[in-house]
């Protein structure tokens, strides 16, 4: 039978949420920083579930997100998907920026380089977390990032991976200023053979 | 009044008429629409990949099974196969990756597939970098394509 996310253990989820967790709280540390206020992460959800879940969770599919994509190399393959929802990029857009963005279709190219920018720092950050736990050596690419239906830009994680079956794993977490709070999402999304092998580093067979 | 009946990934729906097939947000994935004008029945199948793998018994997730499938269950509900004609769509680059994109795979392996079965491509609106809605229409065989940066087009 071939290996697929759905196959994990109770005890193997916990260390997938762990290293969620962990990456989440350095994310914060780089969001404070950079948006010059306190940023706290709530404690991330996991779910392994089903593209079409996924689109029905983030708000249907027709549903208008900025995704971000990074992919992974070197000892881990796989990529990171952030999916931006409306509410953070405007708050994004505000602190960095200093204007407010009404609506995406209005977003300019420095709107989108700060995305961009948000995307790097946020996979940094996660990355270098568990790198540094795992061990092991983790290459990020630049990020690329398109604003479009949901629907739409998950086919790329699904094309992906829908040899090896039709669920992914996805990351939720509240990132929580002192005004406001916005909901996040992430498809944290190592090839198979990569997750054993992070697995194995943290000592859960 | 006619019912509209949604597609999902990975799947195809059959309907006759006046039904309307939807399909949602498709990115890289492709919607072939065959139409068969004289009994009206018209079927949607939402591909995923290019190339089916023996261990994924899924066959409407990839082009070289889904087409033939939608096709043969067509023609079980009175359907000609030379009678039928293909409006194809989607196959985009959502983010402009490098190299031969999943996308163009798909529009690729979807042709093919089309002319193997000798069903003629009437129309498409395929590539791009941006995700597309689609809805056929059972009645006309008019397909619209929706997307944020178009808005309505009809092919």
């Amino acid at each position: 039978m071939m290996k697929t996310y759905e196959n994990f253990n109770e005890l193997q989820r916990d260390v997938i949420r762990e290293i969620g967790n962990i990456g989440a709280g350095s994310a914060a540390t780089a969001l404070s920083q950079l948006l010059n206020e306190k940023v706290t992460i709530s404690v991330p959800s996991l779910h392994i579930i089903d593209v079409e879940k996924i689109i029905t969770v983030l708000g249907g599919p027709e549903k208008i997100v900025a995704g971000v994509l990074v992919n992974m190399t070197q000892d881990i393959e796989g990529m990171l998907f952030y999916i931006l929802n409306n509410e953070f990029v405007r708050i994004i857009h505000k602190q960095l920026l200093g204007e407010p963005i009404d609506d995406y279709k209005n977003i300019t190219e420095i709107g989108m380089s700060a995305l961009t920018e948000i995307a790097n720092i946020l996979s940094g950050s996660y990355i270098n977390a568990l790198s540094a736990f795992t061990n092991l050596d983790i290459r990020l690419s630049t990020p690329h990032i398109a604003i479009d239906m949901v629907g739409a830009l998950l086919n790329y994680p699904a094309a992906r991976f829908g040899e090896i079956g039709d669920k992914l794993l996805l990351v939720e977490e509240d990132f929580i200023s002192d005004e406001e709070s916005v909901t996040s999402h992430m498809l944290i999304m190592p090839d198979i053979r990569s997750l054993d092998l992070i697995l194995k580093r943290l000592g859960v067979e | 009044m006619e019912e509209r009946i949604v597609v999902g990934i990975s799947d195809q729906k059959i309907v006759r008429n006046p039904d309307i097939l939807v399909s949602y947000a498709l990115g890289s994935c492709v919607g072939v629409c065959l139409h068969d004008r004289i009994v009206r029945v018209a079927g949607l199948a939402h591909i995923l990949l290019p190339e089916s793998k023996p261990w994924d018994m899924n066959e409407y997730k990839y082009a070289d099974t889904a087409v033939a499938r939608l096709a043969k269950d067509m023609e079980k509900l009175g359907c000609m196969r030379y009678r039928m004609t293909a409006k194809i769509s989607g196959g985009a680059n959502m983010f402009y990756t490098n190299g031969r994109s999943v996308g163009d795979k798909n529009v690729e392996a979807v042709k093919k597939e089309l002319a193997r079965l000798n069903i003629r491509i009437v129309a498409e609106d395929v590539g791009g970098n941006f995700g597309r809605t689609l809805e056929f229409d059972s009645a006309s065989g008019r397909l619209i394509v929706r997307s944020i940066q178009r808005g309505h087009i009809e092919i």
